[in-house]
Formats: structure tokens, C-alpha cells, sequence
């Protein structure tokens, strides 16, 4: 399982990716195994507004979907088109082309309800 | 196989529509008709014929193969049960002359059934009244909720949630959620039944009721039910059967005598009429006096004179929920097989259904992991995931038994059993038939030492091998007019 | 004793020996004393043929001997006999639902080719594998509109059937969703009323056609309207009817719902019946129900599979787009069955055949002194009929003389005592519709206080 250091991480297996006010979110390795081969990603419209942990996006493999949450408040200022037409590219690369979502920050303060890649390691694989 | 559009021929005459005896062709404004023709298929009634009847043999079903799929209680669908649904006086009775002028004197006889099946259902769960309307098994979770929700309401409580345990049918929690309530999952013990101090800690004044299959998906009997209904109704919630199992304790136990306040039934399970490839089903609902108030209308009553009649008048009923009466030759087909069966008859049912679920445990028990070791009712799991750390899958058997002239159990249900393999042999498999089965799972297991790679090349004999479901759903095409493969 | 349980006492025996049990009794141990029924008092069981006498019996108490011209959204029309031998084969009928797709070929298959004639007949681009019946249909489509418009106000309009509108409260009263209702003007949807109804809130506007009062109607200027509002159109569509109709496709209907009865079920007294399900590809996701999609097989065969399984209650649990588990399969194979043995000028041809018999009974009909057909817009196979004083009376007078001639309108809407609406399909031959006529005449020309 790859975890990338520079990310932080979600219970429910988002990542995210802070530079300065802007984020880029995704789903981890660790999710995208878990759900196999996708092949439906929903995503949400430029300028919608998300509180953290609220249901941002949704994505279906052939034998299971699963909500995608924003792991930090903000509006959506990007959204990756390519992984709407091409899903299996979450598959192929979860953590460069497989983004989902940048996100202008409201709330900077947030980062400290996630965790960072050790702990989410461990988190990982302490799940059954 | 070619698809029956690919059969059809420009021009080729089919079914013979007789000419008009009332003279001359009736036109309508062209701002009202369609275009052009639907591309319905131009086959002669003989291409019809061979194509349904060759795409029947593509199919295994209980009338040709062993089909111990758990959970669905595929058992053998009497044929005399067909020829009475057939009967012209059910088939061609139509649904609103009911609701004429004297109506209920023209449909005296479907009435008379719906009431009395209502009878037998309540004797056979220990409940009050049933409503026969709902459609299929989730439509009668549907109606329960909204009849807890209406009986709630009735008496102020505000309820949030309903506590669903961890092995429910997926139906369940989906229910509840289109009826308004939020779900709270608890999870099984280590006996494989919900773990009752945990319902404890999760239990509030909040708390709706609780929905609950026992035996549980499992196929385990939770013997505390008795004391879960206590602690539920302590709150004011409400105890909702489910009644997908009821098949292993006919006659033995009833939904009604555990405390239970909601029942729903699948008769196309207990009460073996055919599934039909998909439904239609039936799933009558049945309560206690309490909630009777709430049953949709309209309902069956019974007059002094004896003759039956529709009656609409429940001011609290939650309203209707389906067109009509039910699923009325299923209905009758239901009510045709207790009949038949009667009191003695249905008892030997759940008796048999759990021998012969017991014997597969016991006998395969030695070659495949057991989840909970321990008398099962009428369907046992087990694991496939000391397999699967070979790279054997519980679907991997599955496609092997299929070459082997078997229904594959059901696999990967419940989701709180690592690759599951669930087997519900049902009463009315032979041991003889349930030997070959055993049989083929031994095989199975040594195989699987053996030769563990050869399990991805399973089946082998089907019309098709295994399918593509991921191109199947990233390249969506199932409409043969939109997009042609 | 139960027959269709095949152990004999020395399999039973060899069973518990394995078990190492000396009866079925210790296999139940779990459930205690006090759990064990409290009564299970049942008849004893009959034999095969006592069952069959006591269900003819029983049959026999339904006055199917009636000439029907009673409709509603339910008709009785012709099975051709391929028809009723083909779905009766035991490998459609004792399947399930086709969860191993290899074992299930005959079943997908048919299911993929249901869908495809609904959306031939619709003219829409994706139908599902079928609901429970019409009205569930509807409520599921209402449901999906919410979904995909995110917004809460829905149209209805007064000539969708009475008794699905019902079922759809029931399923909403615990839902904030505002409905509103619009009345039928000169038999047609009130175009005035729903455009000024229409706004931002509105999630869907809900028609159907035929309507309840038999009339057709063209409503893509209604779509266009409710488009500009962003809102969506559900039409529910008699599917007999589209062998001639203008398609809900060509109107641009976002979402198509209808009851499939007509297509080769039986009236069963009211079910099973048959819900279908046609709508854009776009909304495809939104979609309840099973859908099966066409794939290859390893060898890159062709084979069929049920497909976007992730929108599903097994799958999705609480957050489905349904509580649906099941469709009815055979219901569905059943009207493929109808349409392929009808075939494609067989559907046109048959119903024309309806159109031409109504007309003929509404001209029969009209020639009846102070009875009045409405003509203010086209019907297909179904119309409404004014009489000279209270419909129930005239129709419980019209039973004693072997009609069913036709349903009372004051059952569902106050203020039409003396109207009934009459279905009359291509079964009906000249010489009923004459009779009928004859008796009406007769019973109104009486001066019995009864009718």
C-alpha cells in the first residue's frame, strides 16, 4: 500500500493536499484497492461550497460505491474531468492523475482532525 | 446467441391480428401518432417459439438443477399450485370490479381467499391482521416502517432511528431510510447473533424499533429474542420481523409469541411459489392489535352472513400502497400450498429444512471453514478465506459447482463473513441430491490443494465463461437500438 | 404429511446419525420452552385434488362470465397461446434472480431485450429490467426526479390515474415534498394552470397518457415549459397505446413510467403485474431497479450481466436509490414474449383494432338518447360517457344483464355522478358492443326507480 508523506489522511480514506490556501483531494491506495476496478465517478460542480466531512463526491466500482467526503471546508475551484471519463485512472494513479477536486481552504485549522501518513499507515493496517 | 432483433426478417409475418368486424380504420391527427413503427422483432411465431425455448436452456432453476442459494429458500414450486392461478375465474378477473356497484358480490371468491390467507398467516406467525397488498418482500419492509412511522405519530413519540444488526438483508437499512428514519448498525457476537449488550448501549427513547430476521442470516437462532423484545418495547419502539427465514421455525416457534409487533413474509420463499427469474413475489405484512389501526386500505372483512366485502373505513390507515389487493396469484398459490399442507404439513417443512442444512454443515465441516460452529437452522455459512489465501475466492467455487451441475450458494452475504459461501439446501432437496452436492464440494477442497489456478477457468461448460461486469460498466449498452454491440 | 418433502425415515435416520442426534427435535434446542407457539392451529392438509375442487369452487364465486368494457389502466386484451406455453417453461419461472450470470444467460438475455422493445415503444434511450407494477413505478420515478433536480415542488396533473395518485401520497407523507394538482380542461392537461405553476422549486411535472378519461393528448409544449423551469416531465403511458401514439421520446419526456398489464399478463385481480421503467441515458445512475447491460465472456463472446449493481440496496444499503430487491422478471420476459410474438406491424395492427372498436361503441353510443359521449379531445380505446342520471345505478342494472359496462367517475371525483368511462378492446367483438347498446337503451328507456 502506498501512503504518500506529504499528504494528510482521512478515517474514510480521502486525501488531501495542502498548498498555501489551495487543496487537491483524492482517494488513497488504500481505497481505491479496496474498491477494485471503477468504473463511475460523481463529482461536484466549480463553486460549490463544502463544510468538512460533508459528501463530496461519490464513485462506483462494479461490486461497490462508496461516498467521497471533503477532508477540510472550501469551495471547489477545479474539478478533474479526465477521472469522469476515464475512471480507471484512480486505479492507475490515485495520488497524481487520479485527483478528484481542488479546493480553495476555508479553514486552516481543520488539517489538525487528520492524519498524517505514519498514523495512517498504522490506521490502515490495524483495519481488518 | 442471437438476439431476437438480429433474428428479424422485413416483412416476415407473425401473429395474425384478426381483421375488424366494425367496419372502416379509424385515423387520428397526425400531431398525436408516432412517427414511425416501433422496432419491435418481425419473427414467425416458430422463430418465437425456438428463441424463447433455447433461451430457457440457457438458464439453471430449481426445475432442472440443485439451487442451494441461502437466504432465498429456493424450493421445489408445486405444479398444481400453477393450474389453480391459471384457473379463468383468478386469471381473467378483473381488479375493478371489486370497486363497481355490489362489487364485492362479483368478487366474492377472490375475497374469500384474500381473507382467509389473511387468517392462515396470522395462526402461522401468531399475529392479529395482515395486509396482502405489499408487492415483494422490500415493498412489505416499506409498508412496516410507515406503519411504525404512523403509529409513532399517532401517540407524539419523536423517533429518530431504527437499530438494524450488522448481518440484516440489505433492504433493510434502505427501508428504513426511504421511511425517514436513520439506521443503527449493531454488530454479532461471537455466537454469530446480535450482541445484546451493545444494543443496550446504543438503546434510547429515540430508537423507532428494531428490525430483525431470526434465525439471522447466519442461519442462527437468537435465543435472547425474548428479552431483546422487552428491552425494545421498555422504550416504546417496536419489534419488526423479518420474515426472509421463516422457512427453518414453521411451526415451531412464531414471529408473534417472541414479541414481535411486524411481520413481513415472502411467500415465494416460505410458501413456495416460483421466483420467477427475479419476482413477482408477494410480502404480506402482519402486526398485533396495536398497529392494526394503520394497515393500508383497502382491507378484507367478513359479514354476519358470512359473504366478504372491501372495507375502506380505517381513519388511520397509512393510506395505499399498492393498486389493488396484492400480488393475487401469488396470493393463491400461497394459500393453495397451506392448504394443502395444512397444520401437520408445514411443520414437517422447517423441520426438514434445518436437518438438511445441518447434515451439509456437519459433513463438510471437516473440508471448509465453519464461521460459527454450531447448530445452524436452515442455512449454514461458511468461509472461503483460507481458499482465498491460495487465491481460491468463495466465487471461484462457486463457478467449479456450476460446472458441476449445480446453483452456486450464495456467495459474499452475509458481508459479515469473509467470503461467505451460504447454503440453504431448502426441505424438499433429496439426500441423495444433497450428497451429490456434499460430494462436489469435497472435490471442491481437493482440488483446491491441488490445482489451486485451475479455479479461474471455472465454469467451463456454460454457454458463456466468465464476464466482463467492468467493461459491462464502464461502457454501458443495454438497449440494443442506442448502442450495437 | 407433506409431499414435496422427499427424505424417508431411513435418510432422516442416516442424517442424524451423522449429526449424532437421535431427532429432529434436538436440532431445535435454541429456541426455549417459552418461545415454542402458543397455537398452530391449522386444518389438516387436503390431497392435490381436494385443493384443486375447493379452488374451482372458489373461482366459480367471480363473475368472470361478465362482458368486460371496465379499463382503468388494466385491460383485457388478447394472450396469443405462444405466449402463456412459453413463460409456463419451469426454467424461466423456478429461476432467481440472475446473480451468476453463466447459469442465467436465458433470463439476462430476455431481461436486455425487454429493455430494449420499452424503449422502442417509448422512443427512449434506457429502460430497467421492470418494477413491481404502474404505481410503484411512478413513485420511484418521482423519487428520482427529486433526486436529480435536488429540488421539491411536483405538478400533478388531474388526468394521471386517481389510484396511482393515492399510492403516491401514501409513500410521501413522510417526505417534504409539496404537491399540486391541476385540473383536466376539455379532457386535456390544463396547460395554463402548470405553466403557472412551474417555477424554480419545481422538481417534475407528472402526466400521463392516455389519461384517466381516455384522452390523448400531445405534450411536448408542456416539456418545453417545464424545461425552461429546469424542472423534468414523467408521462405515464399505456404501452398498447404506442403501436400508434406519439413516443414520450418524441416529446422529449424526461422519464417514462407505465403499467405493462396490457402487454400479454393476465388481470389477475389486480397483480402480478408489470412496472417498466424508460429514461435518458443521462439519468441512467439516478435509476431504481436492476438494468442489464450487454458485455464479452472471456472468449469475447457476447453476453449479458446486471450491470451499475452499485446503485443497489445490497450494495448501497441505507444510501440506494431504492428499497427494490427484486424486479418481476417473469412478468417482464412475459410482455417481450407478447411483443415478439406480436411483432412489429402486429402491434400497430392490434392497436388500430382497439381504436376502430371504440370508435364503433362510441357511435353506437351516442345514438342512445340522452347519452352523451365527450368528443372535446381524441381517446384511444377508452372514453367517457355522460348518462342521463347516477352511473352506479345504470351499471349495477347493466350486471344483471351480463356487463360490466364500464367505471364509475364519482369514485374518485366528486361532482361526476353520472359519468362512467369505457374501455373497449380489440376482444369485444361487434355483436357485444350491439347487445351492450341494446341493454343500456333498454335500461334507460325503463322507468324502474332503480336505475
Amino acid at each position: 500500500m502506498e501512503v504518500l508523506d506529504s499528504y494528510l489522511y482521512t478515517h474514510e480514506h480521502e486525501w488531501i493536499h495542502v498548498e498555501d490556501n489551495v487543496a487537491t483531494v483524492g482517494i488513497s491506495d488504500y481505497a481505491q484497492n479496496a474498491l477494485g476496478d471503477i468504473t463511475f465517478t460523481e463529482l461536484p460542480e466549480v463553486g460549490g461550497e463544502f463544510e468538512q466531512f460533508e459528501q463530496l463526491a461519490s464513485i462506483e466500482s462494479v461490486k461497490a460505491a462508496t461516498d467521497v467526503y471533503c477532508p477540510m471546508s472550501g469551495k471547489v475551484i477545479e474539478v478533474n474531468s479526465e477521472v469522469v471519463d476515464d475512471p480507471e485512472l484512480i486505479n492507475r494513479d490515485c495520488y497524481e492523475k487520479g485527483w478528484l477536486i481542488k479546493l480553495e481552504i476555508a479553514a486552516p485549522d481543520e488539517k489538525s482532525k487528520l492524519m498524517k501518513a505514519v498514523e495512517y499507515t498504522n490506521y490502515c493496517e490495524n483495519l481488518s | 446467441m442471437k438476439l431476437i432483433f438480429e433474428k428479424s426478417i422485413p416483412e416476415r409475418p407473425g401473429f395474425q391480428v384478426p381483421r375488424s368486424d366494425v367496419g372502416k380504420k379509424v385515423k387520428i391527427d397526425k400531431k398525436y401518432t408516432r412517427s414511425e413503427s416501433a422496432s419491435l422483432p418481425e419473427v414467425s411465431e416458430l422463430d418465437c417459439v425456438r428463441h424463447f425455448t433455447q433461451l430457457s436452456q440457457r438458464n439453471y432453476s430449481v426445475d432442472t438443477h440443485f439451487y442451494p442459494l441461502g437466504s432465498c429458500t429456493m424450493k421445489y414450486n408445486p405444479r398444481f399450485t400453477e393450474n389453480i392461478a391459471n384457473i379463468r375465474g383468478f386469471a381473467c378477473l378483473h381488479p375493478l370490479l371489486a370497486q363497481l356497484p355490489n362489487g364485492d358480490h362479483l368478487t366474492q371468491g377472490a375475497l374469500q381467499i384474500l381473507y382467509e390467507t389473511e387468517q392462515s398467516l396470522c395462526e402461522i406467525t401468531g399475529m392479529d391482521n395482515y395486509t396482502m397488498q405489499p408487492l415483494a418482500g422490500a415493498h412489505g419492509e416499506l409498508t412496516g416502517v410507515m406503519m411504525m412511522a404512523a403509529y409513532h405519530k399517532s401517540k407524539g413519540n419523536k423517533k429518530k432511528y431504527i437499530i438494524i444488526p450488522d448481518s440484516a438483508h440489505g433492504t433493510n437499512p434502505a427501508s428504513a431510510a426511504i421511511a425517514g428514519y436513520t439506521t443503527i448498525s449493531i454488530p454479532s457476537n461471537a455466537e454469530g447473533v446480535m450482541d445484546i449488550d451493545k444494543l443496550k448501549e446504543k438503546l434510547t427513547g429515540d430508537a423507532a424499533g428494531l428490525m430483525l430476521t431470526n434465525p439471522n442470516t447466519h442461519g442462527i437462532f437468537n435465543n435472547q429474542i425474548s428479552e431483546i423484545a422487552e428491552l425494545v418495547h421498555a422504550v416504546d419502539g417496536l419489534m419488526y420481523y423479518d420474515g426472509a427465514n421463516l422457512n427453518a421455525i414453521l411451526g415451531r416457534c412464531r414471529p408473534g409469541d417472541m414479541g414481535f409487533d411486524i411481520v413481513h413474509l415472502n411467500l415465494h420463499k416460505t410458501f413456495a411459489t416460483p421466483h420467477g427469474g427475479g419476482g413477482p413475489g408477494a410480502g404480506p405484512v402482519g402486526v398485533k392489535k396495536e398497529l392494526s389501526p394503520f394497515l393500508p386500505i383497502s382491507r378484507v372483512g367478513k359479514k354476519g352472513d358470512g359473504s366478504y366485502y372491501l372495507n375502506y373505513d380505517y381513519p388511520q390507515s397509512i393510506g395505499y400502497i399498492a393498486a389493488f389487493y396484492g400480488n393475487f396469484s401469488i396470493i393463491v398459490r400461497a394459500y393453495a400450498y397451506i392448504m394443502l399442507l395444512g397444520q401437520q404439513g408445514l411443520q414437517e417443512v422447517g423441520d426438514h429444512a434445518v436437518l438438511n442444512a445441518n447434515y451439509i454443515k456437519e459433513r463438510l465441516k471437516k473440508y471448509f471453514k465453519l464461521k460459527y460452529d454450531r447448530t445452524c437452522m436452515h442455512e449454514v455459512v461458511f468461509s472461503a478465506a483460507p481458499e482465498a489465501q491460495k487465491g481460491v475466492h468463495a466465487i471461484d467455487i462457486a463457478k467449479y459447482l456450476i460446472d458441476k451441475g449445480f446453483h452456486p450458494p450464495t456467495v459474499y452475504f452475509p458481508l459479515t463473513v469473509k467470503e461467505a459461501i451460504m447454503i440453504e439446501p431448502t426441505e424438499t432437496e433429496s439426500k441423495q441430491a444433497i450428497d451429490g452436492f456434499i460430494e462436489a464440494m469435497i472435490e471442491a477442497h481437493d482440488l483446491i490443494k491441488k490445482k489451486p489456478e485451475v479455479f479461474k477457468e471455472f465454469p467451463q461448460s456454460t454457454p458463456i465463461s466468465r464476464p466482463d461486469e467492468v467493461k459491462a460498466a464502464r461502457e454501458l449498452n443495454a438497449n440494443y437500438f442506442n448502442k450495437k454491440l | 404429511m407433506n409431499p414435496y418433502i422427499a427424505n424417508t425415515k431411513q435418510d432422516v435416520k442416516a442424517m442424524l446419525d451423522c449429526l449424532g442426534i437421535t431427532s429432529i427435535d434436538d436440532l431445535f434446542t435454541d429456541i426455549k420452552p417459552q418461545q415454542q407457539p402458543r397455537s398452530f392451529d391449522l386444518p389438516k392438509g387436503k390431497s392435490e385434488f381436494e385443493v384443486v375442487e375447493e379452488f374451482y369452487h372458489l373461482a366459480a364465486k367471480n363473475a368472470t362470465v361478465l362482458t368486460l368494457f371496465v379499463g382503468g389502466g388494466f385491460y383485457d386484451h388478447y394472450v396469443p397461446a405462444a405466449v402463456n406455453s412459453l413463460i409456463s417453461r419451469g426454467e424461466f419461472f423456478t429461476a432467481y434472480t440472475p446473480y451468476q450470470p453463466e447459469c442465467a444467460q436465458g433470463t439476462l438475455q430476455a431481461l436486455y431485450e425487454f429493455q430494449s422493445v420499452i424503449c422502442a415503444l417509448t422512443g427512449m434511450e434506457i429502460a430497467n429490467a421492470s418494477l413491481y407494477d404502474g404505481g410503484s413505478a411512478l413513485y420511484e420515478a418521482a423519487m428520482m426526479a427529486l433526486r436529480i433536480t435536488k429540488k421539491n415542488r411536483i405538478i400533478m396533473d388531474g388526468g394521471v390515474s386517481p389510484i396511482y395518485r393515492k399510492i403516491l401520497r401514501t409513500y410521501t407523507d413522510n417526505l417534504d415534498i409539496e404537491f399540486v394538482e391541476t385540473p383536466v380542461v376539455h379532457g386535456q392537461s390544463d396547460r395554463e394552470q402548470i405553466n403557472k405553476l412551474l417555477n424554480e422549486k419545481t422538481a417534475a411535472v407528472i402526466l400521463q397518457n392516455p389519461n384517466f378519461f381516455g384522452a390523448i393528448d400531445d405534450h411536448a409544449d408542456i416539456v418545453a415549459q417545464a424545461h425552461q423551469k429546469g424542472a423534468l416531465v414523467i408521462e405515464s403511458v399505456y404501452p398498447i397505446s404506442l403501436g400508434l401514439l406519439k413516443t414520450p421520446g418524441e416529446m422529449d419526456v424526461d422519464i417514462v413510467i407505465g403499467e405493462g398489464q396490457s402487454l400479454g399478463l393476465p388481470l389477475n385481480f389486480g397483480g402480478p403485474y408489470l412496472g417498466f421503467m424508460a429514461t435518458k441515458e443521462k439519468y441512467v445512475r439516478k435509476m431504481p431497479g436492476r438494468i442489464v447491460g450487454a458485455t464479452v465472456d472471456g472468449e469475447g463472446r457476447r453476453c449479458f450481466v446486471n450491470t451499475l449493481q452499485a446503485r443497489e440496496q445490497h450494495i448501497r444499503r441505507e444510501k440506494a436509490t431504492s428499497n427494490i430487491c427484486t424486479n418481476v422478471s417473469l412478468c417482464a420476459i412475459q410482455a417481450l414474449m407478447f411483443l415478439s410474438v406480436l411483432g412489429k406491424e402486429g402491434l400497430k395492427q392490434f392497436a388500430q383494432l382497439n381504436l376502430d372498436k371504440a370508435e364503433f361503441a362510441r357511435q353506437e353510443l351516442e345514438k342512445i338518447d340522452g347519452v352523451e359521449v365527450k368528443r372535446s379531445s381524441p381517446t384511444f380505446n377508452e372514453f367517457v360517457v355522460c348518462l342521463p342520471r347516477d352511473a352506479n345505478a345504470v351499471i349495477a342494472a347493466m350486471i344483471d344483464k351480463g356487463f360490466a359496462a364500464g367505471f364509475p367517475l364519482s369514485r374518485y371525483y366528486k361532482g361526476m355522478d353520472n359519468y362512467m368511462i369505457v374501455a373497449v378492446t380489440e376482444k369485444r367483438t361487434k355483436d357485444e358492443i350491439m347487445r351492450f347498446t341494446e341493454c343500456l337503451k333498454e335500461i334507460l328507456n325503463t322507468d324502474d326507480r332503480r336505475c
